[in-house]
């Protein structure tokens, strides 16, 4: 009786420990959100914040247009590298996923996840920018298309392998090609969670800083030539907050805000397409 | 038609087998991947070899980082990457496996629904903003209210001493916070997976909900949960920018975790713009050489636990 009281409470006492280490987990997270929204609306709330470049300190109307563009052409253009490559991969690697080819492919796209990503800069560094001699836009989403690689690979992979066999089956009885029935069967029945995949690459690509300090650069000027050195957001963001200017730091915190903006709104429209997805799915 | 024509004069066995010539050019462009993985290192060794070449194995065990005299060794770096990381996680491990616990299987389905999903899009903040909060919010925090307390009362003990708000201990705290959300969303997966009739068989003999969860849900969990911790030491490893903006950036093995600190992928950040000459560069290209290695070999091993713990978890349902 004793001893099942004394069970019972240490249960109880166990799981409040639980709860209490959860909610002391979700307060430096929610911190961090709430100190960028109130240390980012100031600036965020001025409209020539988004319609001007670099203005040197002391003179007002700083914005960060120079930056928003840049990051813009750079992840457009890493998406334009990694996103078609990325996804006949993963078609390759789910339709074929019993070649041992198949599982080397996943295994590489794994461990290049993990990758972190200041040697992608590094690597991306010694193959363009050491050959031209020039820090450029083109360097930087190379990097960026090497981080988007193998998240666009598994995801791809993930949403073509939710597609069901009969689909695939019904094609090849009619006598369709492979090519064909991958290409125009199961990839536009997979395209929702293609999609998202590509998104949540995008959203990745769109907040690294490290692979872009040795290849695009950064510039205080507008510049749309992707053959420049260019400015993106998470550089401005990292650039200014270690200059000793306040107006410098609080355009920082406004480019972070604009940053996690940004890439939670990506996520969430991804979850909303994954989840039309799961629909549709079913409906097969 | 056709087909038969050529059987007939190639002399093929009469089943027609057309080459998938989808499945070769598909392949090729999967070849992507590994190529790239094997391109980096190669690239990445063949851009350090000056450096390599210059100091041999002595690189990894010297102490001097002297632009002026040419003189590179990696082990304060190595040291500061390794301190940070592990520290980060024997201070989120135990928290990531409570949100893990709680998540899984405590309270209103709607809650932890959302709790999931926002802790899931926390791991998507980019680490630059991490880094801007550490700057400006976290570390000061931490030097008023964790470091000098902690200081006051034993700095005595030599690695307790010497307070800073740039130091070695609060880049391993905003480390922490961010290894946090990843760490969570792969264990909690990793609990779910484990079969519900394990747990009714405990709870049928009469265990408490604390009994179960340590005794049953954890033990067979715990391959996923040391994957997923793993997984979250290589991020932590890898990690440049926010590390870089408070751990202080001192070439040095730190006298205290309180002192600042330099980790490889800091000292690259920083310097590398600026390194002349062939030997510099170079050095700095192998500090990377070294921590591709590290967290290539770390995240293998995580990549197998994770995933002989979802083979057993779908073997046993």
């Amino acid at each position: 009786m004793n001893r099942n009281v004394r069970r019972r409470f240490a249960s109880m006492t166990w799981l409040g420990v639980m709860y209490l280490l959860t909610v002391l987990a979700l307060i430096p997270l929610g911190l961090v959100l709430w100190f960028t929204v109130s240390r980012g609306l100031p600036s965020v709330l001025h409209p020539e914040f988004f319609t001007n470049s670099f203005r040197p300190v002391g003179i007002p109307g700083g914005g960060i247009a120079h930056a928003i563009v840049g990051t813009g052409i750079l992840v457009g253009l890493a998406s334009l590298m990694s996103i078609p490559v990325g996804i006949l991969g993963g078609v390759y690697v789910a339709e074929y996923a019993v070649d041992p080819w198949a599982s080397w492919v996943r295994l590489a796209s794994d461990v290049l996840v993990g990758t972190p990503s200041i040697a992608i800069g590094l690597f991306a560094y010694a193959l363009v920018v050491v050959p031209v001699h020039h820090f450029s836009g083109i360097a930087g989403s190379v990097a960026l298309a090497i981080l988007m690689l193998p998240i666009v690979i598994r995801t791809a992979e993930g949403a073509v392998a939710l597609i069901p066999h009969g689909l695939r089956e019904s094609g090849l009885a009619l006598g369709l090609p492979r090519w064909r029935v991958s290409l125009q069967l199961i990839l536009p029945a997979a395209a929702p969670g293609v999609i998202t995949g590509a998104l949540l690459a995008v959203a990745r690509a769109s907040g690294e800083t490290a692979p872009l300090l040795f290849t695009s650069l950064g510039n205080t000027l507008f510049k749309v030539d992707p053959t420049q050195a260019m400015q993106a957001l998470p550089l401005t963001v990292y650039q200014y907050a270690l200059l000793p200017y306040k107006s410098l730091q609080d355009q920082a915190w406004g480019a972070a805000l604009v940053l996690v903006v940004m890439v939670l709104g990506i996520n969430l429209l991804s979850r909303w397409v994954l989840r039309r997805q799961i629909r549709l799915a079913g409906q097969l | 038609m056709a087909a038969a024509v050529e059987s007939a004069s190639t002399a093929m066995p009469p089943a027609r087998r057309v080459p998938d010539r989808f499945r070769t050019v598909s392949a090729l462009v999967a070849a992507a991947a590994p190529a790239i993985l094997v391109v980096i290192v190669v690239i990445l060794f063949q851009q350090a070899a000056p450096a390599v070449r210059h100091f041999g194995l002595g690189f990894l065990t010297g102490t001097e980082w002297n632009p002026v005299t040419d003189m590179f060794g990696a082990l304060p770096a190595i040291f500061g990457t390794v301190s940070t990381a592990f520290l980060a996680l024997v201070l989120a491990v135990p928290v990531g496996v409570a949100v893990a616990v709680v998540l899984a299987e405590q309270g209103q389905t709607t809650l932890r629904g959302i709790l999931g999903t926002g802790i899931e899009l926390l791991a998507a903040i980019p680490s630059v903003v991490y880094g801007i909060w550490a700057l400006y919010v976290l570390a000061p925090w931490s030097y008023q209210h964790l470091e000098l307390p902690i200081s006051d009362r034993f700095g005595s003990i030599g690695w307790l001493s010497q307070p800073g708000a740039r130091s070695l201990f609060n880049a391993s705290l905003v480390l922490a916070v961010m290894i946090l959300p990843t760490l969570s969303a792969i264990s909690r997966e990793v609990i779910r997976a484990v079969p519900r009739g394990l747990k009714e068989n405990a709870v049928a003999l009469g265990a408490t909900w604390w009994e179960t969860t340590w005794r049953v849900i954890l033990p067979s969990a715990r391959a996923g949960i040391f994957g997923a911790t793993i997984l979250a030491l290589g991020r932590a490893l890898g990690e440049t920018i926010a590390v870089t903006m408070v751990i202080g950036n001192r070439y040095a093995i730190p006298p205290s975790i309180f002192s600042p600190a330099y980790t490889l992928a800091s000292v690259i950040a920083n310097e590398f713009n600026e390194a002349t000459g062939t030997l510099y560069p170079a050095a700095l290209i192998e500090l990377g050489l070294v921590l591709i290695l590290v967290t290539l070999v770390v995240n293998i091993v995580a990549l197998l636990l994770v995933r002989s713990t979802s083979r057993e978890a779908s073997r046993a349902a």
